[in-house]
């Protein structure tokens, strides 16, 4: 069933709604003093006229401050009955797309028992949401969902309490639909929630030692009892996405707000040694030029001057003596040949420096050493951007005395004490607003623009405007970091894999923390450093193989400078799966062809023959996927590669599976490469994806399909080159992307329930926002050498190296 | 600066610029529009796309003195609040995840529709190609226009094939 968002029952356009609910929650919060943000809107006054006629705009009185982050042991803090029987629930999560909002919406209303029509959920601004912590490792409703329903649960006992006071009837009499509660035998005795409690507080404590573990009295419901939950109902920030009447983060405009822009330094490291202000300060709408450090940036009053300012401003630059790093061609004998990363003198609480230790099951010495036959192999993964849509950008505005950021941070509460800390703030002095903003993968976990527009208003006492420029963005984003995996694969005389040894070397060291105050680059670019690099990590396998004798080390490595450096490390949605699973899928295939077998039943023989118990259901899970896959593709058994086809276009396909969490996918490519250009299209792409208990079905089946082509856009173009002064993929055509001409004429997402208790009344939710990424570049990898019986260790399969590796194999005519 | 004129959805507006200041700029900050949004600044990705003498324009490398004729933005394309039938096949899709190029996508496959109501799916693949997406929501931008090909809608012809749903078309 489909569902569409339909507009509360005021008949008003939904963000003036959700203005006016905000208003309202202001209203009560305060006492009417002051108004509040939401999501971009903010407005002074405490009527409902006000509200509407304000539909201008957000923030032209932000109010007096301070900004403390609600109570998140008040119902109050979360959810909000309206006169109008209508509710508001506040989340401290954000949705940059995939439909957790509407999700969230979906649950609460279940356990509220009110139509999902008459609600609205607010995200992830930190004056009005709990610290939620905001988006990250696909946490919204697989951890945040049990609290949010616990809660609005609670407030469903407490209304139902209160309804039995005015009805005088005992609560086991009582039936609530759609927030309406009737006396079982006399409908005629009705009560509203709106009339209960609209426009008052709950006034409920919950107890929980921390925002996961809240609760209340009342139990939550049963899977079977959710009217709501499992049903495919329309997102409800789609309309406005495709209608023109968002506002986004970089729609803010407020009265007196100028525009900034970097001057980023022309080589990576260099030290500043001069500014020529007098090449600028004529321009039209100059306004400052600003600097600490090696960190410069103009301000101008319009948007295209502050750009032309900061294009023609004159800098000059000193280059480090040696190379901060080395050039992209030569970055895997670096990393290859680095010192690991050791964890700080003494242990204890050290950032993460990797395994260094390695993980030993078995005897693998003796497994190789009584060998049929040993296989060895090496994979390459290059640094691989985020390359948003669009650069990082913030407006901050430091009136009254206080900074509020409107910013499309994920993290919106880390950014609220890492900008505090920056500027000498108490933290309740800043606030975030949330509002969307291109692709939220993670390179706003460690954001940049809004600790820029901060320091640079704190400066100038005027809103500012920071928008980062393509090249500036996709030079200087964060990018995932750099693998290079050694593998090694022993076969006994029956072709079972019997040894094992993985060894991941990840170029990770100081990867970013969540705008943590010394790391965000304005900060490295000031001089700003901790005493130590912030540590990294580097990822084992995720299988649930059953190989008797397995060795695996997982080390971090740095590059020669890790300050002040375009190629930062950061979170990119599931960091190190993509490329872990490339290594250890793409092995697992060349084992399977070295025992002459067809690869998903190599695959099914290792998860079946699991010894012990399976107490989290991942090898039935994983075999559940593998299965669903196969089955859909239509797979039919044979040993890998097949004989190549006669002409140019060679077909093949390929599998990989993995995990991430508890979340199971497994993924099949169809791909025809090309043997006079080297081009690979893939032809199909079939993913079936076990994340539990899925609230929303239509919003996972995108997100998985999005998550399944980013994937492919890894595997076939993106990388970060460089040379050994500066990034120099800095545009759409230097850093190429996937394009609708790359499109898979079919493209299957299949939702699998691989639980062995598949009907259990509390299945749990598993994150399904990175999974589906995971093990696509080894199923594409995989798809590839069936077509061709070429091996691909090195990613991107860009079509220079695929017909180079065609030729030297004698595929392609040299 | 300069006095330009310009007619933007409907209606004239004269603002003062720099005649090089790229339309996109004059859209957003003096018209305050917002389907238009700066993605690359170099006419690469679409982000910015607006639709100018039928054409599927990049507004972020178009001076704003060189537009002579009617410019149509994404807030152009619903009049009266009523969608247009791609806005409605977006909706009905579940097209976007951020949703930040979808300006790009939907003004883009507009004009490739005003001028060729019936495009092949190769037209389609091609002249969508560069406007591009960083949440990879292409599938189901691809099978949106196809949704509103089918259906005819985009010359407001009656829909002739009511059972074409999503899974006939993907």
């Amino acid at each position: 069933m489909n569902m569409a968002y339909s507009i509360p029952e005021t008949g008003l356009p939904k963000q003036i709604e959700e203005l006016l609910i905000t208003h309202r929650r202001g209203f009560l919060r305060t006492a009417g003093l002051l108004a509040v943000g939401i999501a971009g809107y903010a407005t002074a006054g405490a009527d409902e006229a006000d509200a509407q006629s304000a539909a201008a705009p957000y923030g032209t009185d932000p109010g007096p401050g301070p900004y403390p982050i609600p109570d998140f042991h008040q119902i109050d803090s979360w959810i909000v009955i309206h006169e109008n029987n209508t509710a508001t629930f506040y989340v401290g999560k954000t949705d940059p797309g995939q439909g957790t909002g509407t999700a969230f919406r979906q649950l609460m209303s279940d356990e509220l028992d009110i139509a999902f029509d008459k609600t609205a959920c607010i995200m992830g601004s930190t004056d009005i949401t709990v610290d939620q912590v905001g988006a990250g490792g696909s946490s919204a409703i697989e951890r945040d969902s049990l609290p949010m329903r616990r809660v609005a649960a609670e407030a469903r006992r407490v209304l139902l309490g209160m309804a039995s006071v005015r009805l005088a009837t005992p609560v086991d009499r009582l039936t609530v639909t759609d927030a309406v509660i009737t006396v079982g035998t006399d409908p005629s005795k009705r009560v509203t929630y709106g009339e209960l409690i609209g426009g008052k507080k709950f006034n409920v404590a919950l107890t929980g030692g921390n925002v996961n573990s809240i609760n209340g009295q009342a139990r939550i419901k049963q899977i079977p009892e959710l009217r709501y939950a499992g049903q495919s109902i329309q997102r409800d920030d789609i309309p406005a996405k495709v209608d023109g009447s968002l506002k986004w983060a970089v729609d803010v405009k407020l009265p007196g707000m100028v525009h900034a822009r970097n001057v980023k330094p022309p080589f990576a490291c260099a030290k500043l040694t001069g500014i020529d202000e007098s090449s600028v300060k004529n321009l039209p709408g100059f306004i400052r030029v600003m600097n600490k450090g090696n960190y410069v940036a103009v301000v101008c009053e319009r948007e295209e001057q502050a750009i032309a300012a900061a294009r023609v401003l004159k800098t000059s630059w000193e280059k480090p003596k040696t190379a901060p790093f080395p050039s992209s061609e030569d970055l895997f004998d670096y990393i290859r040949s680095a010192a690991v990363a050791a964890p700080p003198a003494g242990g204890g609480q050290g950032p993460a420096f990797g395994l260094s230790r390695p993980v030993v099951t078995g005897d693998p010495d003796a497994a190789f050493a009584s060998a049929a036959k040993i296989v060895e192999a090496e994979y390459w993964i290059p640094f691989q951007g985020h390359t948003a849509l669009a650069g990082a950008h913030a407006l901050a505005d430091p009136s009254n005395g206080q900074m509020t950021v409107y910013s499309n941070d994920m993290k919106t509460y880390g950014m609220r004490r890492g900008i505090a800390t920056f500027l000498g703030m108490p933290a309740d002095r800043v606030r975030v607003v949330y509002m969307q903003g291109p692709q939220g993968f993670g390179r706003t976990a460690a954001e940049d623009a809004a600790a820029e527009a901060a320091w640079i208003a704190q400066q100038l006492g005027r809103p500012v405007r920071m928008q980062w420029m393509r090249d500036e963005e996709t030079a200087w984003d964060t990018k995932a970091p750099a693998f290079l995996v050694k593998m090694r694969g022993a076969l006994d005389a029956d072709g079972r894999l019997i040894g094992y040894e993985y060894n991941a070397r990840a170029c990770d060291l100081n990867h970013l923390g969540y705008n943590d105050p010394q790391t965000t680059l304005i900060a490295q670019l000031m001089g700003t450093r901790s005493a130590r690099p912030g540590g990294g990590s580097a990822s084992m396998p995720s299988d649930s193989y059953s190989i008797p004798n397995r060795r695996m080390t997982a080390d971090v490595v740095g590059l020669p400078e890790v300050w002040e450096t375009p190629l930062r490390t950061g979170n990119l949605r599931d960091p190190n799966g993509p490329q872990a699973a490339f290594a250890s899928e793409s092995f697992i295939d060349e084992m399977a062809v070295a025992a002459k077998a067809d690869s998903v039943e190599f695959r099914m023989k290792m998860l079946t023959t699991g010894t012990g118990t399976d107490a989290g259901s991942r090898r039935a899970r994983s075999m559940a996927v593998l299965k669903a896959a196969a089955q859909t593709y239509g797979w039919d058994a044979r040993p890998s590669p097949k004989p190549l086809d006669a002409g140019n276009i060679l077909t093949g396909r390929g599998i990989a599976y993995s995990f991430r969490g508890e979340s199971m996918v497994a993924q099949i490519a169809e791909v025809e490469v090309n043997r006079q250009t080297g081009h690979v299209f893939a032809k199909r792409l079939v993913c079936a994806y076990d994340v539990g208990f899925v609230v929303n079905p239509e919003a996972v089946r995108r997100t998985a399909e999005c998550a399944t082509l980013h994937g492919l856009s890894r595997a076939l173009y993106e990388e970060v080159r460089f040379d050994t002064e500066k990034v120099t993929s800095r545009d759409w055509f230097s850093s190429p992307t996937l394009r609708h001409i790359d499109i898979p004429k079919k493209l299957e997402v299949l939702l699998v329930n691989g639980d062995p208790n598949p009907d259990r009344p509390d299945l749990p939710s598993y994150g399904a926002g990175e999974a589906a990424m995971k093990p696509m570049i080894a199923a594409i990898a995989n798809a590839i050498h069936d077509a061709t019986g070429v091996r691909l260790r090195r990613v991107p399969f860009r079509d220079d190296r695929v017909l180079a590796a065609l030729k030297a194999a004698r595929v392609s005519p040299s | 600066m300069s006095q330009i004129t310009l007619r933007v959805n409907g209606g004239s507006h004269t603002v003062d610029a720099e005649p090089t200041t790229p339309l996109l700029y004059i859209l957003r900050n003096d018209l305050g529009l917002q389907g238009p949004r700066f993605g690359c600044g170099l006419g690469q990705c679409g982000a910015c796309t607006v639709i100018v003498n039928g054409a599927a324009v990049r507004s972020c490398i178009t001076p704003v003195s060189s537009v002579r004729t009617e410019v149509t933005t994404l807030e152009g394309i619903s009049p009266n609040g009523k969608l247009h039938p791609l806005q409605q096949a977006w909706i009905e899709e579940q097209v976007p995840q951020c949703g930040f190029c979808q300006n790009g996508q939907i003004m883009t496959a507009k004009a490739m529709l005003d001028k060729n109501p019936h495009p092949t799916d190769a037209q389609i693949r091609e002249t969508m190609s560069s406007t591009l997406c960083r949440c990879f929501s292409h599938f189901r931008v691809q099978t949106a226009i196809k949704r509103v090909v089918v259906k005819g809608v985009a010359r407001g012809t009656e829909d002739a094939s009511p059972a074409a749903g999503r899974e006939g078309l993907a």
